[in-house]
């Protein structure tokens, strides 16, 4: 009840606007065949901090609020939104969402009932945790930390980054459910300079916790001095081979293959709609035998974690790959209503401006039985991959990628020297199934991840053990 | 859509809102301060499968205001376009300023290179046309790109129209502003045989509805792009030359254009630094900046911080004229700001004279490229490495498609061996180009 409390005092109580206003635009948004509504208040404040050339030159702050209307009839979505909170403008958008509707029905509001979340982060406001030096007391201590670990630095970029939103959903068919959401973020990048050549390193974490977390973690101490480590280890980098070969991935943020080769191709819409590689496709074999992945949006303070999805229903821990055997799908409400399921607490938005669709929390993979030393050491000649940026997935092909960042090359078992970063491609629905060993050393990322679907960003976490793939193309430049 | 919407769209009050945000942060402790405001409204529809899917209306506000005590920055936004809202904001970024170092670089652009009088660049043409009547359009778009047998299903289609306000003013007295709508009809449809399914789509987009491709036109694009993808095939990992199609070849203009600008420079994280007056493309290729083309998707008359945009020359015969700078950027490097706070405005360049087909031709034998994904690109060191999807060319001519491959290399190398650029300009961008034929690169795959 207390984030329900917070809610209503933060969207509704400052514009007048009472649960039977609420009840009038969603009946409103009813009019006609529409079959179910919601309307999503959200209100967002975030701040950033940045230090460049050794000072805190800039700042910002930023206050957004308003609110989304939505109305379903089958597969057919009516949206709206307005950054108004008021009554007239709340009507207005029902009245535009629901112009999809084409004949007259009869469905009514149902009388409210609370849907109540998890509690894995505190509804506080991580802003307000540290005053203003102390934000950039710790950006500074980044900086001294990086510049000071080795001469050849030459650039540190700092970055300190906080969120604190407040959301309220209700549904035609009642539900009423609140989410309050600390999200906070610290980023070290650094240049490195050798004999004319240069090279970048990144670190960064963050979660759903305040920054008072990077204090205790040594977040700046500990950020700085890995962006270097990488960097430096960059200097050194030979040309990356190009062709198929063996890889082994580290624990981590790696798991960001998993986002691109499986994840996104396991979520809902594509598969109700059928052009995703993995439609149609529970109950078959798709990865090795000991490989289970799930996307489980319950861990405490994680980044991609979510008391409530944007809909108002609990996240959960769906398991979509068991012993390799596809178990399910991520849904929303809508496309688990049209695959006759439920929905896994996998509805997402960037905010009320954007419409709800099925996104990913938290996806990885559980840990084997495998030392990772072993790993490397059953390797005669490959690809150790350890840090990585971005990837991208086509889900109607199965083609995804993935670049690493930090890379090294294994001769006879052994890692020899290190590469530069290269993409890898390979096809989803086959990727899992080359796996050759899975190591005993899971790891979450250490909350970086932000992930993008026609063109919404929602912040999400990654994981995985050190894994061997027999077989993955690596798009060196070294043919 | 609301009263108070309709009250803040009308320019004269959105404009006189910023002047009176300008006042307000000089009498509270600014020494400079610049405002800017934005208003977005319109709607896409999408069709899939003949029927409704989704109608989406849009109305989006946001206003951002920087202030300087000193030559300490504070920034400040938010999507309440109110006066008090203003006001709150404006109080945030004084805040902010107490607290800030001080820069000596920072600052408003200089009071002289204002845009006092700016062109009219022709970006408004607000399209009349419903909602239902773009449905219908999009429905018919689809239509025609679902017939063929070999197309088994479809991402849809959709038709969209956004109507943009732009208002910017700053405290040497300087207030512009101006409107502009963009159009689009795309659509996106999947083929499918026994191997599996290939996805490909087409758009057009424009700022007056009437210079849209012919919706039918757009619908059989996304049909043929589509059906020709059918039974991809890997490769062996070789090197050969790479032909870019246009809307990729936009891509490698691209990488360009982040290596020299500006914020990239001062921090030395391009392997551009340094790199005016100096051979950085083939001697026959000259790029283009035209901030004020008529119509233009990228025209702007002024930039974001209230320059007066020019036309220019980037590149002259492959040796670098400029490199692209807001006037932070500018002063940190000891040069003047080039009008481009907020980005590049309708580039474009010479091509070779030959259509793409002729390029296939001269290539004799290598790889065309129609889809790229993944970021593999490092600006720091120019390293390349991207996935890749297209078609293999024999003897001059397409032979089959390829999927499943990564094309590498470095980009300092890439930007020097660009062997021909098409004269199949796609104008649907800032950056407008044809093909690119880079004469060798990497290509990796797994057969």
């Amino acid at each position: 009840m207390e984030n329900l409390d917070i809610a209503r005092n933060h969207l509704l109580a400052p514009t007048g606007l009472s649960d039977e206003d609420i009840n009038k635009a969603l009946s409103e948004a009813l009019g006609g065949s529409i079959d179910a509504a919601d309307l999503y208040f959200q209100s967002t404040t975030r701040e950033s901090w940045s230090l460049d050339d050794g000072i805190v030159k800039d700042a910002s702050f930023n206050l957004e609020h308003g609110v989304g209307v939505r109305a379903m009839s089958g597969d057919k979505t009516g949206f709206a939104y307005s950054d108004d909170i008021a009554m007239s403008a709340l009507l207005e958008s029902s009245r535009a969402a629901r112009s999809i509707a084409k004949s007259t029905g009869v469905n009514e509001m149902q009388s409210w009932r609370v849907q109540t979340g998890h509690t894995l982060y505190t509804p506080d406001n991580p802003l307000s945790v540290l005053n203003e030096n102390e934000k950039m007391d710790l950006l500074r201590a980044a900086d001294t930390t990086a510049r000071e670990a080795d001469p050849r630095v030459k650039q540190v970029m700092v970055s300190l980054v906080g969120t604190h939103e407040v959301i309220l959903i209700a549904r035609s068919d009642g539900t009423l459910a609140a989410d309050v959401r600390p999200l906070v973020r610290f980023n070290v990048s650094v240049i490195a300079e050798q004999n004319g050549r240069r090279e970048q390193g990144s670190m960064g974490g963050g979660g759903r916790y305040d920054y008072k977390e990077f204090i205790a973690s040594d977040a700046a101490n500990e950020f700085s001095r890995e962006a270097v480590r990488q960097a430096l280890v960059n200097l050194e980098a030979k040309d990356a081979p190009a062709g198929n070969m063996t890889v082994v991935l580290g624990p981590g943020w790696p798991g960001v293959l998993l986002h691109e080769a499986i994840g996104h191709g396991l979520e809902g819409d594509f598969n109700r709609k059928g052009t995703s590689a993995f439609s149609d496709r529970i109950g078959e074999r798709v990865a090795s035998p000991g490989v289970t992945v799930v996307d489980d949006g319950t861990l405490p303070n994680r980044r991609g974690s979510l008391n409530i999805d944007d809909e108002g229903t609990p996240t959960q821990c769906t398991t979509l790959i068991e012993d390799g055997i596809l178990k399910g799908y991520m849904q929303d409400r809508l496309n688990g209503q049209l695959s006759k399921t439920a929905s896994t607490g996998n509805g997402r938005r960037e905010s009320y401006a954007h419409q709800t669709m099925p996104r990913m929390t938290n996806t990885y993979m559980l840990a084997g039985d495998c030392d990772p030393e072993e790993i490397l050491a059953s390797v005669d000649n490959g690809f150790y991959a350890v840090n990585f940026g971005g990837g991208q997935v086509d889900i109607t092909s199965g083609k995804f990628v993935f670049s690493a960042s930090e890379a090294y090359m294994i001769e006879n078992g052994k890692i020899t020297y290190p590469v530069k970063g290269a993409t890898l491609i390979g096809d989803g629905p086959d990727v899992l199934t080359r796996v050759g060993m899975i190591g005993n050393d899971l790891k979450l990322d250490t909350g970086v991840g932000t992930c993008g679907k026609e063109g919404q960003s929602v912040p999400v976490g990654v994981g995985q053990p050190t894994m061997r793939i027999d077989g993955i193309t690596v798009g060196g430049t070294q043919a | 859509m609301s009263t108070t919407l309709d009250k803040t769209i009308n320019d004269e009050s959105l404009k006189s809102l910023l002047s009176q945000a300008v006042e307000y942060a000089r009498a509270n402790g600014a020494d400079q301060v610049e405002v800017a405001a934005s208003n977005d409204k319109g709607y896409s529809v999408t069709a899939r499968l003949g029927e409704v899917e989704t109608v989406e209306h849009h109305n989006q506000r946001s206003m951002g205001v920087t202030v300087y005590r000193g030559k300490a920055k504070g920034s400040a936004s938010t999507n309440i376009v109110t006066a008090e809202a203003i006001n709150r904001t404006i109080d945030s970024a004084l805040e902010i300023a107490k607290f800030t170092a001080e820069d000596e670089c920072s600052g408003l652009a200089d009071a002289e290179l204002m845009a006092k009088d700016y062109p009219q660049l022709d970006l408004d043409h607000p399209w009349a046309i419903e909602p239902d009547q773009a449905l219908q359009q999009a429905i018919r778009c689809e239509e025609v790109a679902r017939d063929d047998k070999r197309i088994v299903n479809s991402e849809g289609a959709s038709v969209s129209s956004i109507s943009t306000q732009m208002v910017y003013a700053n405290s040497h007295g300087f207030a512009g502003e101006y409107r502009g709508t963009r159009h689009s009809v795309s659509c996106s449809v999947i083929a499918g045989d026994d191997k599996g399914m290939q996805r490909d789509y087409w758009y057009s987009v424009d700022r007056n509805a009437n210079n849209l491709e012919d919706i039918e036109s757009v619908g059989a694009m996304a049909r043929e792009r589509t059906v020709r993808r059918l039974g991809g095939r890997g490769m062996k990992t070789c090197s050969a030359p790479v032909l870019f199609e246009p809307t990729l070849a936009r891509s490698i203009v691209g990488h360009l254009f982040s290596a020299i600008s500006g914020g990239a420079l001062y921090r030395q994280a391009s392997f551009l630094v340094d790199s005016i007056n100096k051979q950085v493309l083939p001697d026959w290729l000259t790029i283009t900046e035209d901030p004020h083309m008529i119509g233009g998707l990228g025209s702007v008359p002024f930039d974001n911080e209230g320059v007066r945009t020019q036309p220019r020359k980037v590149v002259e015969n492959g040796v670098l004229q400029g490199y692209i700078l807001s006037s932070y950027s500018a002063r940190k490097l000891g040069m003047q700001t080039t009008g481009n706070a907020g980005g590049v405005h309708n580039v474009r360049m010479n091509d070779s004279g030959k259509s793409q087909q002729e390029l296939i031709k001269a290539m004799d034998k290598g790889l065309l490229v129609t889809e790229l994904i993944g970021h593999g690109v490092n600006t720091v060191t120019g390293d390349y490495s991207r996935g890749a999807s297209g078609f293999w060319v024999e003897n001059g001519e397409i032979q089959y498609p390829v999927e499943e491959i990564t094309i590498a290399g470095n980009l300092a190398d890439m930007f020097m061996n660009i062997g021909a650029i098409g004269n199949d300009v796609d104008g649907r961008g800032n950056v407008q180009c044809g093909s690119i034929l880079i004469e060798n690169m990497t290509i990796a795959g797994g057969s």
